[in-house]
């Protein structure tokens, strides 16, 4: 069944120096529903997730965001309804509250305090946290920060950056928990680079398996289990050993 | 000085010859190459002054303080290779720091417009200014490079490229003119400064060769703030493309 497309790729490909990162990829991903990225490091997932929001632009092909080429989004409406949280959740030095703030200071707008107060629940911090030292925090609470900063810019596509690669099993489990209540929550159409198979499948409705710049097999995520694609199978087997 | 007493000065190169033999420093050849550079160079130097001071032409000044701005951009360029431009951006920035002190100096009337003074004053401004961009562009590209996910951070929730690189610019900047700002506190206390000594040595009064070096102090303070500053602003936006991407070598278009 055909489904509509918050992202279309088609045929795009990417060169990173003389090396190239991304080879033809055509493919989408749908709309209101989490997809998740995965496959062996250096496959270009990270690149691929950069071009969803204009952080790079590919040598060839097409992209298109909310059915309009990406090169035509004026860059920073682009990076604000498609919005991503980064694998190092990178923090601004100062307080909580001044990480929240951030994409609206960067905007010269000001945030309202409830709704700040409010993401901070929804992430599972208390609003105390508002005033601590961004140096201060664990690496499972600069990753919920980092998502609840996002989450105030009311992203209408969450781009996440293998943001649990770093965490403990319990953090991991809280930020899973929390993409699907946001999911839940707002339908808000995510994309979520992932080296965990179990998380890609438990989590995710849909599923892009890259290998080596190539986007092998796009589906349902059963198909980590099911695919008949020889390559898709040795990446799951390799994997899962 | 005699040409004799001169000669004894060669003492203090066997000094240093006589230890890297002794010691097996394996630093003659280098010394002595350098001995015979800075003997061949200066006494050039000392004869173009000459000449150009005798002839009092603008057109010589002219010529040397040009010379100096090409050699001071060569060294500099080649500290900055990643960044797109850099030779006629280092070579815009020392031409305005030349322009803006000698500007300041003899449209004040602080100093006459003739060689004896346009010449060494230009030598010590464009001097500075080169050091100073050298350590500027060192420390910006380190900057970025240490913290390119902050860049990326800032780009990926809305902002520009000034906002992205703004802290990193402005910590550059900073870093850059500390040593400046701090040899000039301990001034008078640690060392005596060459041109002063200098001075002194021939035969100057000490308080006009002190207010000579007080020029000086302050004329590098504004060379150091200027290069610094408007090798920031000229350097930043070629690191980004009109889609606000940060430009690596080879990573996007």
């Amino acid at each position: 069944m055909e489904r509509e497309a918050a992202i279309e790729f088609t045929g795009v490909s990417m060169k990173r120096g003389e090396q190239e990162v991304l080879k033809g990829v055509t493919g989408y991903f749908p709309k209101g529903k989490i997809t998740t990225l995965v496959g062996p490091s250096g496959a270009g997932k990270s690149t691929l997730l950069k071009l969803c929001n204009g952080l790079l632009s590919p040598n060839t092909g097409e992209i298109l965001v909310l059915g309009k080429n990406v090169e035509e989004w004026e860059p920073v409406e682009l990076r604000t309804r498609a919005s991503m949280a980064l694998q190092s959740a990178p923090m601004i030095s100062g307080t909580v509250e001044e990480n929240l703030t951030l994409p609206y200071a960067l905007q010269g707008a000001e945030v309202d305090v409830e709704k700040m107060r409010k993401v901070i629940q929804e992430v599972g911090l208390d609003p105390d946290y508002l005033q601590r030292d961004s140096r201060d925090l664990s690496g499972g609470q600069r990753q919920k920060v980092s998502i609840a900063r996002t989450l105030l810019m009311e992203p209408e596509i969450l781009l996440l950056d293998e943001i649990t690669s770093a965490l403990d099993r319990v953090s991991r489990q809280e930020v899973e928990e929390l993409i699907a209540h946001i999911h839940k929550t707002f339908g808000t159409t995510i994309i979520w680079i992932t080296h965990n198979l179990e998380q890609a499948e438990r989590i995710g409705h849909y599923t892009w398996v890259m290998i080596d710049g190539q986007l092998i097999e796009q589906g349902e995520s059963s198909l980590l289990n099911e695919s008949t694609d020889p390559a898709v199978q040795q990446f799951v087997r390799g994997i899962n050993l | 000085m005699t040409y004799g007493t001169l000669a004894l000065t060669l003492i203090f190169v066997l000094i240093p010859l006589v230890l890297s033999k002794t010691l097996r420093l394996d630093l003659e050849r280098d010394t002595l190459i350098a001995t015979v550079r800075s003997i061949v160079q200066l006494i050039a130097i000392g004869y173009i002054l000459k000449f150009v001071f005798d002839s009092e032409s603008f057109i010589y000044i002219l010529l040397m303080v040009a010379l100096m701005i090409v050699a001071a951009t060569l060294n500099v360029r080649k500290k900055g290779k990643s960044i797109p431009g850099i030779t006629w951006k280092v070579a815009v920035t020392l031409i305005f720091v030349e322009v803006l002190t000698q500007g300041i100096l003899i449209g004040f009337s602080i100093t006459p417009a003739t060689p004896q003074y346009v010449i060494p004053i230009s030598g010590m401004v464009i001097g500075n200014s080169m050091v100073l961009a050298i350590l500027f562009l060192n420390r910006f590209t380190s900057e970025i490079e240490s913290h390119e996910d902050q860049i990326e951070l800032i780009l990926s929730l809305g902002g520009t490229p000034k906002q992205a690189i703004h802290t990193r610019l402005i910590q550059a900047i900073k870093t850059s003119m500390i040593p400046t700002i701090e040899s000039q506190k301990t001034m008078g206390l640690v060392q005596l400064p060459g041109m002063m000594s200098g001075q002194i040595i021939a035969g100057a009064d000490s308080i006009q060769a002190v207010q000579f070096q007080l020029l000086i102090v302050f004329l590098i303070l504004t060379t150091a703030a200027v290069t610094s500053i408007a090798q920031g602003f000229l350097s930043y936006p070629t690191l980004f493309n009109e889609r606000y991407q940060l430009l690596q070598e080879g990573r996007t278009r």
